[in-house]
C-alpha cells in the first residue's frame, strides 16, 4: 500500500525528476506528505525513503531537524504563540499562558479533539503587531485574551477554513517547474559567465593581468 | 582522510619547529606525524572529516595575524604558521570540554568505556577541573538496544558524527541518523529499523565515548584488566588484523587494527563478536572414543596409540590410498603443512582436500595468477563472478565500496541473482551456464551479448589481453558445480593472460591450503607431485606414487567401500558438504572416522574418535589471506582441558608410525615451509613479528617488501580501546607504536622465486554435459554471513542472527506456483527428499528460479544440491 494518493504520487514523482540528486526532493516530498497527511506518519517517512533510494532514518534525521516539518501527529491548526522579545514586552509569555488555559493543553500539546496543537514559537517576523500568534502559519496579531478566545472560537466553527486551511497544507511546495536544465548546459553557461566577466574586469582595468 | 595529498613535501612551522609535510595533508595529520598530538572526537583518519567537534582547534596564522581554526578541517600549505600550545588554543581546548561535557552525565563509574574513554583522557590533559553547569542536565532513556549487538547511550553522546559518517560513508547502511535539532538532537534508529548493519561493531570501536557500546562486552573487563596481542580474523579469508584482548584467561573482545592493505581498521560483526565461541562451555576439552555406541572420554596418549595401530592396519592391508584428509578452515599455515606432511610425507596418501564442494579445485587456484587486495581496488575494471561479497567477505565489500565511489576502479558484474555488487556496478549481467562459456571467450569482443560489459571494459582501458583486468572469481551460485566456474577460469585465463583474478572463496586460510598441498596432486610451494623439490625430498620420508581423491571423490570411494580411515580436521561435512545426503551415506561407511574438532558438529558427534583442538586465540601461527598475504597468529589464552594446537596432533601421530615431523614450534615449522615451498622462501616469524608492517607479507615475498618500512602511527583516538590497553603501565605516550628501525640484514635478502608453478593446469571442460532439468525450478543457492555453523550457534549474540530458512521467489513464479508471501511450498530434491518452506517473494530472484539460503537449514534426508548435478533444478510445488 502506498503512503500517497495517486494524484500525490504523480507530483512526488515530477519532484524527484527536477533534481540532479534525488536526494535533493526530500524537503518537497515532506511537505508534499505532510499537505496530504497534516504530519509526517513513519509509513510517509518509509516511502519518501523509498522514492529517494535512501533509508527512512536519513528522511527522519532531515524531518525532525525542522520545526515546520513535524513526525508526531499535530492537530489540524497548530498555534504558535511568539515570546520573542517584542512579543515579550507586548504580554506574550501572558498571552501563552492563556491559551494554553483555553485549551487545556501545556505548549507542545495536541487537543484531545485534535482540533489544536499549541506551540512556543520565536519571532516570527510579526512584529508590529506584537503580541502576535500564528495559525497553520498565518499571522493574528496583536490578540488579547479575549481577541485569542474568539480566533479559537471562529477556528473551531470553520469560520476561517478559507483563509487558514488544514495544517500542512503549504501553498508554495509544488511548482509546475520546466524540465531539468541539463547539467552540460548549466556548467557551460556558468563557464560563458565567468569568461564574460574575466573579459569585462581586462578591459576595464588592463594593469591587473585578468586578476579580480 | 583528505583528498587529494600530493607527494610534495613542503615545510611547514609548528611551535616554531620546521617540519615537512605532504602538500594537501590535513593539519592534524602532518602535526601527528611531527611527533605533535592535537586532541581530536570528531576526526578519524578513515573517515572524511566534518569539523564537527571543535576540539582541534589551533592558532594558524593568516592575512590578519593568528586566529582559531580546525586543524582536522585544514590542509596545509607552504609556509603556514601554527601555534597548538598557547594560551588561546587552551582556551579554546578547555571551552570545547566543558561544552561538550554540559551534559555529559559523568557516570563513567558504570560506562564500558571508562579507562579508555578520548573524553576521559582528553578533559584530563586538556579539560577544566570543575563545571560551572549546575542546571538539569537532558536526559534519554538509557540505554537503548539499537541492534542485538549494540546499545545506544545518548546522555554519553557527544554528537561527533562517527558513528553516523560510518554507517553512511564506509558501511552504505545509514541505519543509525541524527534526530532533532541543537540542544535535543540524538542518534537513533528510525522506528522498527533496528541497526542491523553487518558492520555495526566498528561504531562501538570508533565511538570516542561510552554511547556505543557492544552488548557482548557489556560489563565484562576494564581496559587495566586486559593485556592484548595482535592477530588477524579466520572468520574468512580476508585475514583482517585485529587485537584480542582478554583477561584471566577468557577472551574478551576483538578490535580492528588498521592495515592499509587489508581492512583499513574495520571488522564484520560476524568476525568480531566471535570471540564467543572460544568461550563457550560447549568447547570440547578431552578425547572421546566411542564404546558400545556412547562416547567415552580417554586420554591422549591411548587415542594416539589407536589412531597409530588403524593407520598401520589400513596401510599394510590396503594402502596409503585407503586414508583421506579433509582440512577445514580453522588451521594455521603451520597446521595445514603438519598434517599435510603427515598425510602425503609420512603416511603416503595424497588423499587430502580442503574444500567441501564449496570451493574450487586447489589446482586452479594455484594456476590462476594472483591478484592482490590493492591491486584488485585500483584495477582499471574489476568483473565479478563471485558470491555476494557482502555476505561472505565483508570487509571485502568494504574496499570495494570505498574504491567504487571514490572512482578507483569500475565493477562489472556477472551472475544469477542480484547482491550486493550490483549497487557498485556498472553493469549487471545476469548469465546463464551456456552463456558462460561464451563469455569467457569473447568477453572483449563486439557484438556479444556482453556488449555492454565490454564498453565498460574498453572504456577503462581494459588490454585485449585483460591487462588491466582484476576477475573476482567465487562461487556465485552454489547450485551450480564448481566445474563450470572452474572451466570459466581457466578459459578466461587463456582468452585474457593478463587479466589477474581474486580468488573470492569464504573460507578462510584456502589460500594458505593451496599454497601447502592441502589439495589432491599439490606439494607445498604450489607444485605438483612430481616436481618436488629437492629440500622437500629431504625433509620428507615418502611422496604419494599418486594423485589422491578431492573430498568428492573420497566420499563416492567410501559408498564403494574404498574409504578405511579418514581424518576429518576442523570440518563438518555431515552439515556443510554440498551434497548433505552424499556426505552423510559416505561417512557412515568409513571405516573409522577421526575428528579433530572444537565442538561436538553434526560430523564429530557420529565419529569413531574426536579429538580437542585448540581454537583461534589459543595457539600462534601464521595464516594467509585470498590474496596470498601471510599473517602472524598469536596465542592470547590458554586452551581447556587437554585441547592441543593441530600441528602438536599430526606431531604426535606421526611418532606413533615411528617418525619425526621434524619440528617443535610453529616457528621451526615456518622455517621448514621456507626451505621446501618456493614461494614461501624468505619468510620467517621473526620477519613478520619484528620487520614486518602490520600488513603481513604477500607471497611470493618481492625483494622490496622485505625492505622495512615504519610501522603506522597509532592515533589512539581512533580506536580508543588499543592504544588505552597498550598504555597501561606505561609512561604516557601519545602513540602506541614508534616508526621501526631499518635493519641491514633484512635488504640484503633479494631475488625471488623462479620456478613457480603457474601453468593452467587441466584443460577446461567446455562444452558442459546438456543440462537435464530434473524440477520446475532452477536453484539458486546463496549464502549469507549469519548462515549457521558450530561457530555460530556456540556464540550466544551471534546466535540469535542466524538466518531463517526461508525460500524467495520472483512475484511470477510465485503466482504460478499460487502461494504468496507467508505461504509455504515443499521443495523437493533429485532424490525425492523434501522439505516445506516459508515463501518470500522478491523482485530480485529470476522468474523460473527459487532462492534457498546454504546454512539456513539442515533438514535430514534432503539435500538440494546433488554433488553429481551440474546444475540443479528442484521441484517446487505449493504445501
Amino acid at each position: 500500500m502506498s503512503f500517497f494518493t495517486p494524484e500525490n504520487l504523480e507530483k512526488a514523482q515530477v519532484l524527484v525528476g527536477l533534481y540532479p540528486d534525488k536526494r535533493s526532493a526530500l524537503i518537497p516530498l515532506c511537505h508534499l506528505a505532510q499537505g496530504q497527511h497534516g504530519h509526517l506518519s513513519k509509513e510517509a517517512m518509509e516511502e519518501i525513503g523509498d522514492l529517494l533510494g535512501i533509508q527512512p532514518a536519513e528522511v527522519m534525521g532531515t524531518a525532525s531537524f525542522y520545526d515546520m516539518l513535524h513526525t508526531e501527529e499535530v492537530g489540524k491548526y497548530v498555534v504558535g504563540v511568539c515570546t520573542n522579545v517584542a512579543c515579550l514586552l507586548g504580554g506574550g509569555l501572558e498571552l501563552l499562558d492563556h491559551a494554553s488555559d483555553t485549551l487545556g493543553v501545556p505548549p507542545g500539546g495536541t487537543t484531545e479533539d485534535g482540533m489544536f496543537t499549541l506551540e512556543e514559537v520565536e519571532c516570527v517576523a510579526h512584529c508590529d503587531k506584537a503580541p502576535c500568534a500564528q495559525v497553520n502559519y498565518r499571522y493574528f496579531g496583536p490578540l488579547s485574551n479575549g481577541d485569542f478566545d474568539k480566533l479559537v472560537d471562529d477556528l473551531a466553527n470553520d469560520r476561517l477554513s478559507d483563509s487558514v486551511p488544514p495544517h500542512g497544507v503549504l501553498s508554495r511546495v509544488f511548482r509546475d517547474a520546466p524540465p531539468m536544465v541539463p547539467l552540460e548546459i548549466i556548467h557551460q553557461e556558468r563557464r560563458e559567465m565567468d569568461e564574460a566577466k574575466k573579459a569585462r574586469l581586462a578591459a576595464q582595468n588592463p594593469d591587473a593581468g585578468g586578476k579580480q | 582522510m583528505s583528498t587529494d595529498v600530493s607527494q610534495n613535501l613542503i615545510t611547514i612551522s609548528i611551535d616554531g619547529r620546521q617540519i615537512q609535510a605532504k602538500s594537501g595533508e590535513l593539519l592534524i595529520e602532518a602535526a601527528e606525524k611531527a611527533g605533535v598530538f592535537i586532541p581530536r572526537f570528531c576526526f578519524h583518519n578513515r573517515l572524511p572529516q566534518v569539523g564537527m567537534c571543535r576540539m582541534c582547534l589551533v592558532e594558524v596564522k593568516g592575512p590578519r595575524g593568528f586566529s582559531l581554526q580546525p586543524s582536522c578541517y585544514l590542509p596545509v600549505n607552504e609556509g603556514m604558521e601554527v601555534v597548538t600550545e598557547s594560551e588561546k588554543v587552551k582556551k579554546a581546548q578547555d571551552g570545547v570540554l566543558e561544552f561538550l561535557l554540559i551534559n555529559h552525565p559523568l557516570d563513567c563509574p558504570t560506562c564500558d568505556k571508562g579507562g579508555e574513554c578520548p573524553l576521559q583522557d582528553q578533559t584530563l590533559a586538556y579539560g577544566p577541573g570543575e563545571s560551572r553547569f549546575i542546571e538539569e542536565k537532558r536526559h534519554w532513556e538509557k540505554p537503548i538496544a539499537i541492534s542485538e549487538l549494540v546499545y545506544l547511550d545518548r546522555e554519553r553522546c557527544i554528537q561527533c558524527d562517527r558513528c553516523t559518517r560510518f554507517a553512511d560513508v564506509v558501511a552504505g547502511d545509514a541505519l543509525i541518523e541524527f534526530f532533532g535539532r541543537g540542544d535535543h538532537t540524538e542518534v537513533n534508529v528510525f522506528p522498527e529499523r533496528p541497526f542491523s548493519s553487518y558492520f555495526s561493531g566498528n561504531t562501538v570501536q570508533i565511538c570516542p565515548v561510552g554511547a556505543l557500546t557492544a552488548t557482548p562486552y557489556r560489563f565484562k573487563a576494564r581496559p587495566w584488566d586486559l593485556s592484548q596481542v595482535e592477530s588477524s580474523c579466520t572468520t574468512c579469508s580476508m585475514g583482517c588484523r585485529m587485537m584480542v584482548q582478554s583477561s584471566q584467561n577468557e577472551v574478551m573482545r576483538y578490535l580492528g587494527l588498521d592495515s592499509d592493505a587489508v581492512n583499513h581498521g574495520w571488522l564484520c560483526d560476524k568476525g568480531r563478536f566471535g570471540f564467543e565461541a572460544i568461550n563457550s562451555p560447549e568447547r570440547l576439552t578431552a578425547p572421546l572414543i566411542r564404546k558400545g555406541g556412547e562416547f567415552v572420554e580417554t586420554t591422549w596418549a591411548s587415542a594416539l596409540s589407536l589412531i597409530g595401530s588403524k593407520v598401520s592396519e589400513v596401510r599394510g592391508a590396503g594402502g596409503a590410498g585407503r586414508i583421506g584428509f579433509i582440512l577445514g578452515s580453522r588451521l594455521t599455515n603451520e597446521d595445514i603443512y603438519a598434517w599435510v606432511k603427515l598425510a602425503k610425507g609420512v603416511i603416503g596418501t595424497d588423499s587430502v582436500d580442503f574444500q567441501l564442494g564449496d570451493g574450487l579445485r586447489g589446482e586452479v587456484i594455484a594456476s590462476l595468477p594472483r591478484a592482490t587486495l590493492n591491486e584488485a581496488v585500483s584495477a582499471k575494471a574489476v568483473l565479478a563472478f563471485t558470491g555476494d561479497i557482502k555476505e561472505e567477505i565483508p570487509v571485502l565489500f568494504l574496499r570495494l565500496r570505498d574504491a567504487v565511489r571514490s572512482g578507483k576502479t569500475k565493477m562489472v558484474t556477472i551472475g544469477t541473482r542480484a547482491s550486493s555488487l550490483d549497487k557498485l556496478s556498472e553493469v549487471s549481467a545476469s548469465v546463464t551456464v551456456d552463456q558462460l562459456q561464451l563469455l569467457a571467450k569473447g568477453l572483449l569482443h563486439e557484438g556479444s551479448k556482453f556488449a555492454e560489459i565490454a564498453a565498460v571494459l574498453s572504456k577503462q582501458g581494459v588490454g585485449s589481453d585483460g591487462e588491466g583486468l582484476v576477475v573476482l572469481l567465487g562461487r556465485e551460485n552454489l547450485a551450480w558445480d564448481q566445474s563450470v566456474v572452474e572451466a570459466f577460469a581457466v578459459e578466461l585465463s587463456r582468452a585474457l593472460p593478463k587479466a589477474k583474478f581474486l580468488v573470492t572463496l569464504r573460507a578462510s586460510n584456502f589460500s594458505g591450503s593451496t599454497d601447502l598441498g592441502g589439495s589432491p596432486g599439490l606439494l607445498p610451494g604450489r607444485t605438483r607431485l612430481e616436481d618436488a623439490s629437492p629440500a622437500l625430498r629431504q625433509k620428507w620420508v615418502v611422496l604419494p606414487s599418486q594423485v589422491g581423491r578431492g573430498v568428492k571423490e573420497m566420499f563416492k570411494g567410501a559408498l564403494q567401500g574404498e574409504l578405511d580411515l579418514l581424518f576429518v580436521i576442523g570440518s563438518d561435512p555431515r552439515q556443510d558438504f554440498i551434497d548433505t545426503e552424499l556426505a552423510g551415506a559416505a561417512l557412515d561407511r568409513v571405516g573409522f572416522v577421526v575428528s579433530v574438532d572444537t565442538f561436538l558438529s553434526a560430523t564429530s558427534e557420529r565419529a569413531d574418535l574426536v579429538l580437542p583442538a585448540a581454537a583461534f586465540a589459543e595457539k600462534s601461527g601464521t595464516t594467509t589471506n585470498l590474496e596470498g598475504r601471510v599473517f602472524t597468529l598469536n596465542q592470547k589464552v590458554t586452551p581447556p582441558g587437554v585441547c592441543r594446537s593441530d600441528w602438536t596432533i599430526a606431531s604426535e601421530i606421526a611418532l606413533e608410525l615411528g617418525e619425526d615431523l621434524g619440528f617443535g614450534s610453529p616457528a621451526e615449522i615456518l622455517d621448514e615451509i621456507a626451505e621446501v615451498s618456493l614461494i614461501h622462501w624468505g619468510l620467517s616469524f621473526d620477519r613478520l613479528t619484528r620487520t614486518a608492517t602490520v600488513d603481513g607479507m604477500v607471497v611470493p615475498i618481492s625483494a622490496t617488501a622485505l625492505a622495512i618500512r615504519p610501522r603506522a602511527l597509532l592515533d589512539q583516538v581512533s580506536t580508543p580501546g588499543i592504544a588505552s590497553v597498550w598504555n597501561q603501565g606505561l609512561a604516557s605516550s601519545k602513540t602506541a607504536y614508534v616508526e621501526g628501525e631499518e635493519s641491514e640484514e633484512a635488504r640484503e635478502v633479494t631475488g625471488t622465486p623462479q620456478s613457480l608453478s603457474t601453468k593452467v593446469l587441466g584443460a577446461p571442460i567446455w562444452p558442459l554435459a546438456s543440462v537435464q532439468p530434473t524440477g520446475n525450478l532452477a536453484l539458486e543457492y546463496s549464502r549469507k554471513l549469519y548462515s549457521q555453523g558450530e561457530h555460530l550457534k556456540n556464540s550466544p549474540h551471534l546466535s540469535r542472527l542466524i538466518v531463517e530458512a526461508k525460500c524467495r521467489v520472483s512475484p511470477r513464479t510465485a503466482k504460478e506456483l499460487g502461494v504468496e508471501t507467508g505461504g509455504f511450498v515443499r521443495i523437493s530434491d533429485k532424490a525425492g527428499g523434501g522439505a516445506v518452506f516459508e515463501v518470500e517473494t522478491d523482485d530480485s530472484v529470476r522468474n523460473g528460479a527459487v532462492e534457498i539460503v546454504r546454512g539456513s537449514f539442515f533438514i535430514s534426508g534432503f539435500s538440494p544440491v546433488r554433488a553429481d548435478e551440474t546444475v540443479n533444478y528442484v521441484k517446487v510445488e505449493r504445501a
